[in-house]
């Protein structure tokens, strides 16, 4: 069962349509091809014009689609010999941050994660892809290692934040992801951060503060989720479209503020429609923005690193 | 190797030399099923009907580990006995008594050799040698593996099975656990992976110096890793212990290890652990063309 987002009704519609001249072909025998056709190319017409125009708000549902592809499967798909690692060394192993060694056409690489989970099962195995201190120093561990054995990091991140949560709180939530940032800062091997899906508040920043950062187009980066945003400001969670368009939160946006390094491009619909074909895309461009790196010793890496982020800002004008 | 071997004295090994009967069983403490020892050593000591994995020897560890053709290496002599220690027998006769069971110095093994022809120096413990405890001969075992690793550039992966620091030498075992530490410093130092791969059990000072310090941390399923013993916990904080509680599983979930794995894949994870720590280019596979997708 396909899942199709309230703004993708006609688009829906119009395959309901197809695929029932689908079944009237197989079973009448009739010719319908030319109808099939004509339809497939309406289809096409109206996603592409559909998904030129997404309001920030829409990004964010395209974002959050159940069928986008997760972290797991784009290291599934562009990381070979994964070995996943575990724990924090102090208090859990949080399933909702996944990391390892593994090789990226060739290169061995450390790779970290947030992974939402796919299914009811995973998603309360991966608590939404929200984690815990323990998930950060995790990552900070990870960053570490791989500085250790020279090994470039890839992270890909979909969170909409870190686990609002006592116990979180109890345990250094704050501390934690202060770490996994300057971990990330730190690393004397060449990072290279995708923003897949969710870019959330410090969740994201946790595994993102790196020599470049890729977006995928449809993804969102903010400081914090529309929703929350507007409870707090317009204290009126309904006010959440207006605010996902007053933070500035797109790929687009956040390529002019030169707050990203690039963008990647989806697939026609988006990566949920053809998340293969998105994933294949995410490969290229993570290689593209990595080879430059690797002939980079690693105190040259740190210096321009901190560069990058502290012009953060001081020209950004939308 | 054969099973007999873990257990008998090498010098004396003509004696008792003979094959495993084909017909003779062994009984799954675990699960007590019956299985032919022949089976069992096939399968590396685990068990085919519930995989409990048995307690094997430092030797046959390193056999198991190491590709063939692997050297054990003379460990330096520490002073025996360092307290004249007794308890109702002297440890001196203790010691003796545990070197004629194994054929071995102390609770200690080191060789080196390849995984899967990556080079590597593996320390693998004794358990049966006076339950593996750590005192200053383990410790030099130790510390000349760490050298010998770092002479060779190659990794350090120890094997730990242990009751903790050996009580006969008092706090001469306590600093064994500061020199094991160095130990591991100087081989992360020369930039060298240590992997530590915690058997059943491991506890006590062990645990709380080297032990915990790998690169990676590995452990067998099912093996008991802790600092205190369950019996003291237990009768000190006057409550029932959560299933499960101090084993692989469990510090996994905890996150102080990385991995749990099984025998059978232990030499097939190290070698690729190895080969992904320290062989950063391999031919690349060519990339991915973009796929056609039936939806798109
Ligand atoms: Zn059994």
């Amino acid at each position: 069962m396909r899942h199709f987002l309230e703004f993708e009704k006609p688009i829906a519609e119009l395959e309901e349509k197809i695929d029932e001249l689908r079944r009237a072909t197989d079973v009448d025998g009739l010719d319908l091809a030319d109808e099939v056709g004509r339809l497939q190319e309406k289809v096409e017409k109206l996603l592409a014009g559909t998904y030129a125009k997404l309001t920030p708000w829409q990004k964010a549902q395209v974002a959050r689609h159940p069928d986008r592809p997760k972290a797991l499967a784009t290291i599934q798909a562009l990381i070979q010999d994964f070995t996943p690692l575990a724990g924090d060394r102090a208090f859990a192993d949080d399933h909702a941050i996944v990391g390892g060694l593994g090789r990226f056409r060739g290169r061995a690489v450390m790779v970290l994660g947030t992974e939402k989970g796919t299914d009811t099962e995973s998603r309360v195995e991966r608590n939404f892809g929200m984690a815990r201190p323990e998930g950060y120093r995790k990552a900070r561990r990870l960053m570490e290692l791989a500085g250790r054995f020279n090994l470039p990091i890839l992270s890909f991140v979909d969170t909409a934040g870190a686990f609002p949560g006592i116990d979180a709180e109890a345990r250094g939530q704050a501390e934690a992801i202060a770490r996994a940032i300057e971990a990330g800062l730190e690393a004397p091997v060449p990072f290279v951060a995708t923003i897949i899906g969710e870019g959330g508040s410090g969740g994201a920043i946790a595994l993102a503060a790196a020599d470049r950062v890729l977006m995928l187009e449809h993804a969102i980066y903010s400081v914090i989720s529309p929703e929350g945003c507007a409870s707090i400001l317009w204290r009126d969670a309904a006010m959440a479209p207006t605010a996902a368009e007053a933070l500035r939160l797109t790929a687009e946006d956040l390529k002019r503020l030169q707050l990203i390094d690039a963008v990647v491009a989806e697939p026609l619909g988006g990566a949920h429609r053809d998340p293969a074909a998105a994933l294949v895309a995410v490969g290229h461009a993570v290689w593209a923005a990595l080879t430059p790196l690797l002939d980079q010793d690693g105190a040259t890496l740190k210096a321009k690193r901190r560069e990058k982020f502290l012009e953060m800002g001081r020209n950004a004008i939308v | 190797m054969n099973w007999i071997s873990d257990w008998a004295l090498p010098k004396i090994q003509g004696l008792f030399r003979r094959e495993v009967p084909e017909n003779l069983w062994h009984k799954c403490s675990s699960c007590e099923q019956m299985v032919f020892h022949k089976d069992l050593e096939r399968n590396l000591h685990v068990c085919p009907h519930c995989g409990f994995h048995n307690r094997i020897g430092a030797e046959a560890r390193i056999d198991i580990t190491l590709d063939e053709g692997w050297q054990k290496i003379e460990l330096p002599k520490a002073p025996a006995d360092p307290l004249r220690f007794r308890d109702q027998r002297k440890y001196g006769d203790r010691l003796r008594e545990a070197q004629l069971k194994t054929g071995m110095d102390d609770a200690i093994m080191v060789a080196h050799g390849a995984i899967e022809g990556r080079a590597a120096v593996v320390a693998a413990f004794e358990f049966s040698f006076q339950g593996g405890s750590m005192g200053a001969g383990v410790g030099e075992g130790l510390v000349a593996a760490a050298r010998l690793a770092v002479l060779q550039d190659a990794p350090l992966i120890v094997f730990p099975a242990s009751g903790g620091a050996r009580m006969q030498e008092g706090a001469v075992s306590l600093m064994q656990m500061p020199r094991s530490v160095i130990a591991t410093r100087m081989v992360k130092e020369a930039g060298l992976p240590v992997i530590i791969v915690l058997l059943d059990p491991t506890t006590g000072g062990v645990t709380a110096s080297f032990a915990m310090l790998g690169d990676i941390q590995i452990a067998e399923p099912g093996a008991l890793i802790g600092f205190a013993g369950a019996r003291v916990i237990e009768q000190t904080v006057r409550e029932k212990l959560p299933e499960g509680f101090q084993r692989a599983e469990y510090l996994l979930e905890h996150g102080i290890l990385d991995m749990v794995v099984h025998r059978q894949e232990m030499k097939p994870t190290l070698a690729r652990l190895l080969s992904l720590l320290r062989e950063p280019q391999i031919l690349a596979e060519p990339a991915p063309l973009a796929l056609a997708s039936p939806n798109a």
